[in-house]
């Protein structure tokens, strides 16, 4: 495969004919410029997203974002429209983080007003909020409490006094997903999920504070709260143990029911089933159940930043409140109407490291941004910059609704230790003013920034594809990673 | 990685995810190294002084299935229970597995594993001699 192999639509668009392989079913649309494009080349990702063409009940083109990256079975920062009912759900083509996502916050703080203080902030967020690999949450939940999480999301915590109603209104699905069904969920992802709500994890989750660095997008940032020089909060993490249980489980039960189908894939990891099959339908009332658990889990972490940030800031700063922007999904599958070939079609969205950007006027968007679109939280890999964007038209004409998820990999884990050390680049962080909380050095160093794509330009490929509109760029301050 | 010719294992680079090379000459040898490998990506260490034992058996439509539920259930111990296991004692007749396994608590894990994937898994039979590479999810 090489540049011949892509059909150029426009410099940010191009597209793989469905005539390139046999088994495709679909074509293939990619947003990158010609050098992300030729960057993405180096590894399976476009490979990847051939053989998720592949897939049966396709609506239309696998789209695939500028963030791509070689997954497992399907490329990460890819999107696929299923027909509901006839077309098939894949647990791997949603991910085993089910409802992986970000949540950002924003507040009144301005940058000077906080800067010694930061450390404290950043002391304060570690202790409040816990992370790193088999740390346990603070709550130990009976079975009953689980299943209503599972029902509930983020309408749970608020019952239980943590969370806002206006942290609901702003966030995806109003933070619960109808359908969920705790019965479809195996013993032990119930388990593993007792004891993990409210709890960050490891890896490539984070917590993060930054400062508003550049708005521009006036109108919608006031809308979202977002003040030029302000400190605001990024959350990012999913459903833990109890969504990578779930995905684990019905991976393997679909490895059998591809069979029974008939359904023949170029890879195991892409194994599906009807969505109007009992597998299907099962899968899906349990996926519903971890996306809700994620909406928790972030809503109580959400709520934990909030008692960080009184304990650093109350009696100190006089607006030390936060407030929620948005909570949106990266990882998820989600039955939306869309129009195909000018007709509106209900499909079942595969979106898989790629953000839902639904534009202006679309239903499900709270009354403060329905002139605006929908917000879009694309954070960038650690000490670079984070983006606030909006949905638009076009992305519901071109891309499913979706867009970018966040700056994308370049470098493998193991290549980026021997390019960096974690003491290293603590240092070079805490050099550049980004106070810094990490479990463990060596995965400090496998989230280097040397790891990822420069999520700038990113940004200017899906603003420039016109599937988002750039709204305010956020810079960090300090880091808490488990 | 190598332990030898014969068996052993070693990562293979992946930009988003982590990946290892498994070989050995028969398929309880294979769950063996997968095992170890995985521990070893995960930088995992176990008390030296207090030793468990578990027992599990499992079945699957195939090998490759029957290695992502065995390496599936091993990370299922470790997130439950924080054990991990140095000593298998395995039979497999017929895609399925009895499994009974000696190790300790977990004092130490650099690294989490989400799941174990079956991205472009096939375990391949030259002259006697498997392999496999298996995709971790991180």
């Amino acid at each position: 495969m090489d540049l011949r192999t892509f059909k150029k639509i426009s410099d940010y668009e191009w597209e793989i004919p469905v005539t390139f392989r046999h088994d495709m079913r679909v074509g293939v649309r990619l947003f990158a410029t010609r050098q992300l494009l030729e960057d993405a080349l180096d590894d399976l990702s476009i490979q990847q997203a051939v053989n998720a063409a592949t897939l049966p009940g396709l609506a239309g083109p696998v789209v695939v974002m500028p963030d791509m990256h070689q997954g497992y079975g399907f490329p990460i920062g890819g999107v696929a429209a299923t027909r509901f009912p006839d077309g098939v759900i894949s647990p791997g083509a949603i991910g085993y983080d089910i409802n992986c996502g970000v949540r950002l916050l924003s507040s009144g703080i301005e940058y000077e007003t906080a800067v010694e203080e930061l450390d404290s902030l950043a002391t304060a967020l570690n202790h409040f909020c816990p992370s790193g690999v088999g740390v346990k949450g603070a709550l130990q939940l009976s079975q009953s409490e689980l299943d209503q999480v599972c029902r509930q999301g983020s309408r749970w915590a608020l019952k239980r006094g943590l969370a806002l109603e206006e942290d609901l209104e702003r966030t995806e699905e109003g933070g619960m997903l109808e359908g969920a069904e705790p019965a479809k969920v195996s013993k032990r992802a119930k388990e593993r999920g007792q004891n993990q709500l409210g709890t960050l994890g490891a890896g490539n989750h984070f917590i993060e504070v930054d400062v508003v660095d550049q708005i521009f997008d006036a109108r919608a940032a006031q809308a979202m709260g977002l003040i030029e020089g302000c400190l605001v909060v990024q959350i990012h993490c999913g459903s833990r143990g109890f969504g990578h249980q779930i995905c684990t489980d019905y991976v393997q039960d679909f490895q059998a029911a591809v069979r029974r189908y008939g359904i023949h894939l170029p890879d195991r990891e892409l194994v599906c089933a009807p969505l109007n099959s009992p597998e299907g339908i099962d899968y899906m009332a349990a996926m519903r159940a971890a996306a809700n658990y994620a909406f928790a889990n972030r809503q109580l972490l959400a709520s934990a930043a909030r008692q960080a940030f009184e304990q650093v800031f109350a009696g100190r700063v006089g607006n030390w409140h936060l407030r929620q922007v948005y909570d949106i999904a990266h990882n998820m599958g989600k039955v939306e109407t869309h129009r195909v070939d000018g007709e509106k079609v209900k499909v079942c969205v595969h979106r898989k490291g790629a953000t839902r950007a639904f534009g202006p006027g679309s239903p499900g968007l709270p009354a403060e941004y329905q002139a605006i679109g929908q917000p879009v939280l694309v954070p960038g890999s650690m000490g670079t910059a984070s983006w606030v964007l909006v949905g638009t038209e076009t992305s519901m004409e071109r891309s499913w609704g979706s867009t970018c998820h966040g700056a994308g990999r370049v470098l493998s884990r193991s290549q980026a230790k021997k390019q960096v050390r974690g003491d290293d680049l603590r240092r070079k962080l805490e050099a550049d003013g980004i106070h810094v909380r990490a479990g463990s050095l060596p995965g400090l160093a496998e989230e280097a920034p040397q790891a990822y794509k420069d999520v700038d330009r990113v940004v200017e490929t899906v603003v420039g594809a016109g599937i988002a509109r750039k709204v305010a760029r956020l810079i960090p301050v300090a880091v808490i990673k488990g | 990685m190598a332990e030898n010719l014969f068996a052993g294992f070693a990562e293979r680079p992946h930009t988003a995810d982590w990946a290892l090379d498994v070989w050995a000459p028969d398929f309880v040898s294979l769950l063996r190294e997968a095992a170890k490998g995985m521990y070893s990506l995960s930088e995992i260490e176990l008390h030296p002084g207090a030793r468990v034992e578990r027992s599990f058996s499992l079945h699957a439509v195939d090998l490759e299935s029957l290695l992502v539920s065995f390496l599936s259930e091993l990370l299922y111990l470790g997130e439950r229970d924080r054990l991990a296991f140095d000593t298998f004692d395995l039979r497999v007749e017929n895609n399925h597995l009895e499994a009974i396994l000696q190790g300790a608590p977990i004092v130490e894990q650099s690294k989490e594993i989400k799941a174990v994937t079956f991205h472009d898994l096939k375990i391949i039979d030259k002259s006697g001699q498997l392999s496999v590479t298996i995709v971790f999810d991180v």
